[in-house]
């Protein structure tokens, strides 16, 4: 059997046995499908998708329920395949059980899993084996301005694509001399000419005219300089675009003053980590900004700040914004944009109801009343869904 | 403490780095102010120049070094960074030649100097010596390259110690350790490990651990739950230009430099502003406060409250700003109306 007709076969099965003998086709396809054109076909049976939900931990597998409860509402056609990730055993069976399972869907829903920092490193980060695993290398997130959200600064609108896989992120350490730990930054030319091609043909399908690269060059010369010189062979390609690069330190104190001069921005993995937080600071908190992890194969939703919210855990006081909002991200990555946009439309306008925010907007609303409301909003303007 | 008005008080020396582009005048400025508060403070200007010392390593002059030496204590205007001079950049000389390993900030809002923030009053103390900017870069393969971050157990005691010191000392509540040790959990498990060591001898101030992803998004919403912050290199130096850009910009931030040995050197962080050197435009207020910042580690508090009031009422005045604070003056007049208040408060 050649390579194509395996995949054809399996494609053809898929539909039959999606959920029924999921490793052996799942894993067919995997390995013998062509990289360049070929898209996964999505995990679908009689019209409905299949998708992965990991509740996590902290408010995740509140927000989970709640997201599950949006959609049966809305008559979504998506059905949730729950995978719980125990963060607090040493094996790593569970969330390998996470990983097939993502591989089996295609898509995720997933809460931020706890990792115990005092715990030796033997013990990786869930959430970071999970997106090198998947090879989920683009990080997208866009912070935006939303009406009804009094924050500092107005009118922004800044996405951040930031690499996902490696830089400071690969967990390599080792201490050769007790007392001198060292770690290691890896920065390669395949993945930031990847990220930042990414970057770029992202900014032409949003329309967007600038393109910022965040980086620390004039201090880490090889390293960032490296990740610098790939986004600058990418952008000769992309003559539209403008391109520039502002190292980050200037990078966070430019966001603080005026974070309107920035349109989308790439960088690697920890400046990633540090611009996106402070955006989503800047736009209004943890609990409005959704984030989207897309590798190749892949794809995971997560809220963008990946907080575990241990601290309001079951209290029935998080946020729900960003984790609806990323669901409706989920949903337009399965091509369900009529309902993408009739759940957005529905939480926009409840997110502009002041007297309706959560204690992380400064005011007292609870999570369910969020929901209820967005519910409302769905009935008063959508199709058939169900009685509330 | 005075016996009567006017008691002699003992001059100490400081070493007065003025800089290149807008250095000189605001070192000049500076000067000034100090002479109208009649600080004790004699300065000895020495210039810093890389040159090329036995066996081919660049140094800063020995007259520079000398005089730091002795008087422990220096004042720094900004300094240019020559792209293709062969040698590295003279921060980073001054770095190793004092062993200059705890950068300190304090950041706090500028009243009359109106940014989104206010109320912003905290320090981060950054360690300087090592961490990401250790320099050690390799490639491994054609297109791999691999950057190391050193974390030493030696650094991180003596940068949480001076955290704790400089918490005592100036009367601040609490110190957070920012780090990453999720990811890193060597590296700033280490880092992390040595804060909590070193904070059990401290049971007066508070200890707490951040994420460095939660402090970046509590910071911008809510800048003041924050008090002394300690971190390793890399994310000091983030997170030291982003409260920086809290309370208005590198042109009024203050900078300190403490190294071992008891030196330490005060700094404005700013550029050297080519475009305005020479032409009494620059403001003062960056290397003032430093200057400031510099006095109070000399334990000369009551000089320093003065200037530093004298400054802050001229910028919430309004009338004599210069171009970047929003106005149209010029650094003489800045200087001058700063001077007239210090003499008023005589």
């Amino acid at each position: 059997m050649t390579a194509r007709s395996v995949r054809s076969l399996s494609g053809a099965l898929k539909p039959l046995f999606s959920n029924r003998c999921p490793g052996v086709y799942g894993a067919a396809s995997c390995n013998q499908r062509q990289k360049s054109t070929y898209t996964p076909p999505p995990a679908r049976y009689g019209g409905r998708h299949t998708v992965t939900l990991i509740p996590g931990d902290g408010i995740g597998p509140e927000l989970g329920n709640h997201v599950r409860e949006l959609f049966r509402f809305c008559c979504v056609p998506v059905d949730f395949e729950v995978v719980n990730v125990d963060s607090s055993v040493a094996s790593e069976d569970d969330i390998n059980n996470a990983i097939m399972a993502i591989r089996r869907n295609g898509v995720a829903l997933k809460g931020n899993i706890e990792t115990n920092h005092n715990l030796p490193p033997s013990y990786k980060s869930r959430n970071n084996l999970l997106r090198t695993t998947l090879d989920l290398y683009a990080n997208v997130m866009h912070c935006q301005s939303l009406p009804g959200v009094r924050t500092r600064h107005r009118n922004i609108d800044i996405m951040i694509i930031r690499e996902n896989t490696e830089g400071e992120y690969s967990s390599l350490e080792h201490e050769n001399v007790p007392g001198v730990v060292e770690c290691l930054k890896i920065i390669t030319k395949t993945k930031s000419l990847r990220i930042a091609d990414y970057a770029f043909r992202t900014a032409r399908a949003k329309g967007r005219r600038r393109v910022t690269a965040v980086h620390k060059a004039n201090i880490m010369k090889l390293g960032d300089g490296l990740f610098l010189e790939c986004c600058k062979e990418v952008a000769s390609g992309y003559p539209e675009i403008t391109f520039d690069s502002m190292i980050v330190d200037n990078t966070t104190m430019q966001l603080v003053s005026r974070p309107q001069q920035f349109d989308l921005m790439v960088m690697p993995n920890l400046y990633g980590n540090v611009v996106s937080n402070v955006c989503a600071g800047l736009v209004g908190g943890p609990g409005l900004v959704p984030g989207a992890n897309y590798g190749e194969d892949y794809a995971v939703f997560e809220t963008g700040t990946r907080n575990t919210g241990k601290s309001i855990a079951n209290r029935n006081t998080a946020n729900p914004t960003a984790m609806l909002l990323a669901s409706c991200l989920l949903l337009d990555h399965l091509k369900l944009h009529a309902y993408a946009s009739m759940i957005r439309r529905a939480i926009l306008s409840t997110v502009s109801e002041t007297r309706l925010h959560t204690a992380d907007l400064g005011g007292q609303g609870s999570t369910s009343e969020v929901v209820q409301s967005i519910m409302n909003a769905v009935q008063s303007t959508g199709p058939q869904t169900l009685s509330i | 403490m005075y016996t009567h008005t006017h008691t002699f008080k003992e001059m100490q020396t400081v070493t007065l780095i003025p800089g290149d582009g807008i250095g000189p005048e605001i070192s000049s400025a500076v000067m000034k102010i100090f002479e109208t508060a009649k600080a004790p403070i004699r300065w000895e200007e020495r210039n810093v120049t890389a040159i090329k010392g036995p066996g081919g390593r660049w140094m800063i002059p020995p007259d520079a070094k000398e005089s730091m030496d002795k008087s422990k204590i220096g004042l720094k205007g900004p300094l240019k960074t020559p792209i293709a001079a062969g040698h590295p950049s003279m921060n980073l000389l001054l770095r190793k030649t004092f062993d200059l390993y705890a950068n300190v900030r304090p950041c706090i809002s500028i009243e009359g100097y109106k940014t989104p923030y206010t109320d912003v009053n905290l320090v981060t103390i950054r360690e300087n010596t090592e961490g990401e900017y250790s320099g050690i870069e390799h490639v491994i393969v054609d297109g791999v390259v691999q950057s190391i971050k050193l974390i030493t157990e030696d650094a991180s005691r003596r940068i949480a110690e001076y955290a704790f010191e400089y918490a005592r000392n100036n009367q601040r509540n609490s110190v957070t350790a920012v780090h990453k040790a999720n990811i890193m959990r060597m590296s700033d498990g280490l880092f992390l490990r040595k804060c909590r060591e070193v904070a059990e001898n401290y049971k007066d101030i508070k200890f707490t651990e951040m994420y460095l992803d939660t402090v970046c998004l509590n910071m911008v919403q809510d800048p003041t739950q924050f008090d002394v912050l300690v971190m390793p290199n890399l994310y000091g130096d983030i997170l030291s230009d982003l409260c920086a850009g809290l309370i208005g910009g590198l042109g009024v931030t203050p900078s300190g430099n403490i190294g071992a040995n008891g030196v330490a050197i005060f700094e404005s962080v700013h550029g050297t502003a080519p475009d305005i050197a020479g032409l009494d435009l620059a403001n003062p207020t960056a290397l003032l406060l430093s200057a400031v910042m510099m006095l109070r580690h000399m334990g000369l508090h009551d000089y320093g409250n003065k200037i530093q009031t004298a400054c802050f009422d001229t910028i919430r005045d309004k009338k004599v700003l210069t171009k970047d604070l929003g106005g149209n003056s010029k650094c003489s007049e800045f200087t001058a109306d700063i001077c007239r208040r210090i003499q008023d408060l005589d």
